[in-house]
């Protein structure tokens, strides 16, 4: 697993990489190689297309976030990103934020895509709702655990 | 037991397994959760040093003092601290000592993309270079064993991929090391010149016993697969290469790399017909190896600038890349970082932005990104300190150029201990007048929030002595000192046109938390309301003017809920800096 941090809080565009398998030399994946992405923004799917192998899938949050050059009317945002998207990649849409939200807290917007990745991935038969209460806390297992079953009920 | 660990996490874990006692480090990216991981370890004593510099000193001197030891730092770091370092090798050491230099190809967020290698060269220090985590956890014991073995530090080459990539390291206990008893020894710890040429014998003919150590070491190694194609590779490159070439080609993997294997090198040449060597940044194995006589293809082929990453060694070798789908350029804008909402940078830039004929010389933190737009507001930055100094040149320079020009440096609070102090004294002892601006926000900020000699606490998180930033610009002779509230733009206007007059060197202090921080006890006391409320906008009231967008704030957008219309979104935490640019009262607190 391979990450470029930091510039997040700041605003700026932040990737996760993570490759598995019998064996795993390069903790970074080679551009046009990606089984899938998922994107916690729509432009950031753009952005990043070109990881993604040919035929691999795209999830994407359906969620805006402008960057300082759109807030100060330098640039503009894409009318239609997932039209675009579309014409490009096999692309599933989910709206994960507002999900969050309506689930009461919009900090599980990762888990409920994570729920979607893992059945994209097919790893649903995996014990989830353990690992989740391994690694949250207490008083937020319930609520993520619910969150991952409501991104896997997605795709 | 096994365990996912960065690399960063697995350089700790091996410095607690090797015995380490004494560990200090100034924070810097991809270097900075290696002392914070140390820092769990109740067996070893962690200290945020003010400077890379005085981490490598305070390492030398327990190491003299016989317990084993480890100094941490970013590639530029090791410039601050390379006096010690290279005088530290003449020394050599009591208890082992480690130096580590996470080096950054591809620059994410550092000002150069210096190849720290070549200070194993220039300082006749041996070198390790990991290439995952696993290999970071058992060279960083190896190396500790190597530098008592040697009598002589050893450096630690970690890159930003190796530092922050996670992988499986196998875990085991910590090694029982005793400490070493402290001997009093003039001619081993003084370099005096009636001592430093043996020392320096002794370092260079070290340096020759360790070209045996490094031909038979089990860091440097052959892989035997194919006859056409040999690869030399080090650190992460390695990774790539396999990736990329799999067993279509032999490798010599080298992770002890000061100094080379050349006899290793020289058997590997003679089972290929080609070698290519693949070493992120300079062409430093591929200089010494072409200078053996033995032939060699390198940065001819491969890039030097910016990382080695699979789909650029493939380019390089087989002239394409893998088919990739194309982004279409029109849906993607840059999304270069931004102070945050709330961020206590923002009054300032806000108004410093607005000053008319004045030269700005910045510093290394978050504030770096006043710079952008819509702000705009720096014209020069080097490194840490230099705002300061570096503004007292200009000041100089314009008064020998007889021009009337304002100079305001500006730097944060931890960036002003790490070497800013130095530079104001500078300031005020070469009788300069220009204003410095130190933005204490009360916590190291860019690196994720390390405690530093202003915050109160240490990095283990207990309270420690507070270092008052006005009563040390006091104690260097400025007498012209105002602190204000940066979020205050009256207050933050009115003590720029102040300082920027002022006859002799000018300081204002802003002082307001980091708006991620979180808060101490004290925190809590002196700033009672700050992030306690949002603002909201009375639509009826607004009139498009987009005044505020001029503030540079992430939680303003124009016209995405009302057209024509600003809005604030939840990431507002009440700065209240936007309502007070509003001209017609529109942006109300609640």
């Amino acid at each position: 697993m391979s990450e470029i941090h930091g510039m997040s809080q700041r605003g700026g565009s932040v990737s996760s990489q993570v490759r598995y398998g019998s064996e795993v030399q390069s903790p970074v994946i080679e551009a046009g190689t990606a089984d899938i992405i998922v994107a916690f923004e729509k432009m950031e799917a753009m952005r990043y297309i070109n990881y993604l192998k040919p035929n691999g899938k795209v999830i994407v949050n359906d969620k805006e976030i402008w960057p300082m050059p759109v807030i100060i009317g330098k640039a503009k945002y894409h009318s239609d990103i997932i039209g675009e998207l579309n014409k490009l990649a096999d692309v599933t849409v989910i709206n994960a934020s507002q999900l969050a939200e309506e689930l009461g807290n919009e900090k599980v917007t990762n888990v409920i895509l994570l729920g979607a990745i893992v059945k994209a991935m097919g790893l649903d038969h995996i014990d989830w709702d353990q690992i989740i209460a391994n690694n949250v806390k207490k008083k937020f297992i319930e609520l993520n655990q619910i969150a991952i079953k409501k991104g896997m009920d997605l795709v | 037991m096994k365990k996912l660990f960065t690399g960063n996490e697995a350089a700790a874990r091996g410095a607690w397994e090797a015995g380490v006692k004494f560990a200090a480090a100034y924070p810097g990216t991809p270097s900075t959760e290696i002392l914070e991981n140390l820092a769990l370890y109740d067996e070893v004593q962690t200290e945020w040093a003010p400077n890379e510099k005085v981490a490598v000193e305070s390492v030398a001197g327990a190491s003299i003092a016989g317990v084993r030891s480890l100094a941490c730092m970013k590639h530029v770091g090791l410039n601050v601290a390379a006096d010690p370092m290279f005088t530290f090798a003449y020394l050599g050491v009591n208890g082992g000592s480690v130096i580590l230099t996470a080096d950054e190809p591809g620059m994410f967020s550092s000002q150069n993309e210096q190849d720290n290698r070549h200070y194993a060269r220039a300082a006749k220090m041996p070198m390790f270079e990991p290439s995952d985590s696993q290999e970071t956890k058992d060279m960083m014991i190896n190396a500790f064993d190597l530098s008592e073995e040697y009598d002589v530090p050893v450096l630690f080459r970690m890159t930003t991929r190796v530092d922050h990539s996670k992988s499986i390291v196998n875990c085991e206990d910590r090694k029982d090391v005793p400490d070493k008893p402290y001997e009093k020894n003039i001619p081993k710890y003084c370099p005096m010149p009636a001592f430093t040429g043996d020392m320096q014998k002794k370092l260079y003919g070290n340096l020759e016993k360790l070209k045996d150590f490094s031909n038979h070491c089990k860091w440097n190694y052959i892989e035997d697969n194919h006859k056409k194609l040999g690869i030399i590779a080090s650190g992460v490159a390695f990774r790539y290469a396999k990736e990329v070439f799999g067993n279509d080609a032999s490798y010599l993997k080298i992770g002890f790399s000061h100094p080379l294997p050349m006899d290793l090198i020289k058997v590997f040449a003679s089972k290929v017909e080609t070698i290519y060597v693949l070493e992120e940044n300079d062409p430093i194995m591929e200089t010494e190896i072409k200078a053996a006589g033995v032939q060699c293809i390198g940065k001819d082929k491969f890039p030097q600038m910016g990382e080695l990453l699979p789909e650029r060694i493939r380019l390089a070798a087989f002239g394409k890349t893998q088919e990739t789908i194309k982004p279409n350029p029109k849906a993607v804008v840059g999304r270069p970082p931004a102070l945050c909402a709330g961020c206590p940078h923002r009054g300032f830039f806000y108004e410093l932005s607005k000053l008319k004929n004045t030269m700005i010389f910045s510093d290394i933190g978050c504030y770096t990104l006043g710079a952008l737009a819509p702000y705009n507001a720096t014209d020069a930055c080097i490194c840490m300190g230099a705002s300061i100094s570096g503004g007292h040149g200009v000041s100089q320079a314009l008064k020998l150029k007889n021009e009337d020009m304002n100079v305001v440096s500006v730097i944060g609070d931890s960036t002003f201990f790490h070497s800013g102090i130095t530079s104001l004294l500078d300031a005020s002892y070469n009788k300069s007048s220009y204003l410095t601006v130190i933005l204490d926000n009360r916590i190291t900020g860019m690196t994720g929030h390390q405690q530093n000699p202003g915050s109160g606490y240490d990095l283990k998180g207990n309270k420690a002595p507070i270092s008052d930033i006005e009563n040390i610009c006091r104690a260097i002779n400025i007498t012209n000192i105002r602190t204000i509230d940066p979020n205050n733009l009256q207050e933050m206007k009115d003590a720029l046109e102040w300082g920027i007059q002022c006859d002799g060197p000018a300081v204002i202090i802003t002082r307001w938390p980091c708006a991620l921080k979180r808060l101490s006890e004290e925190d809590k006391q002196e700033f009672p309301e700050v992030f306690t409320q949002k603002y909201h906008v009375d639509m009826d009231k607004c009139i498009g003017c987009k005044k505020c967008i001029g503030t540079g704030c992430p939680s303003l957008e124009f016209g995405r809920v009302e057209d024509r219309k600003m809005n604030i979104t939840e990431s507002c935490v009440g700065c209240g800096v936007c309502s007070q640019v509003c001209p017609v009262d529109a942006i109300i607190k609640g």
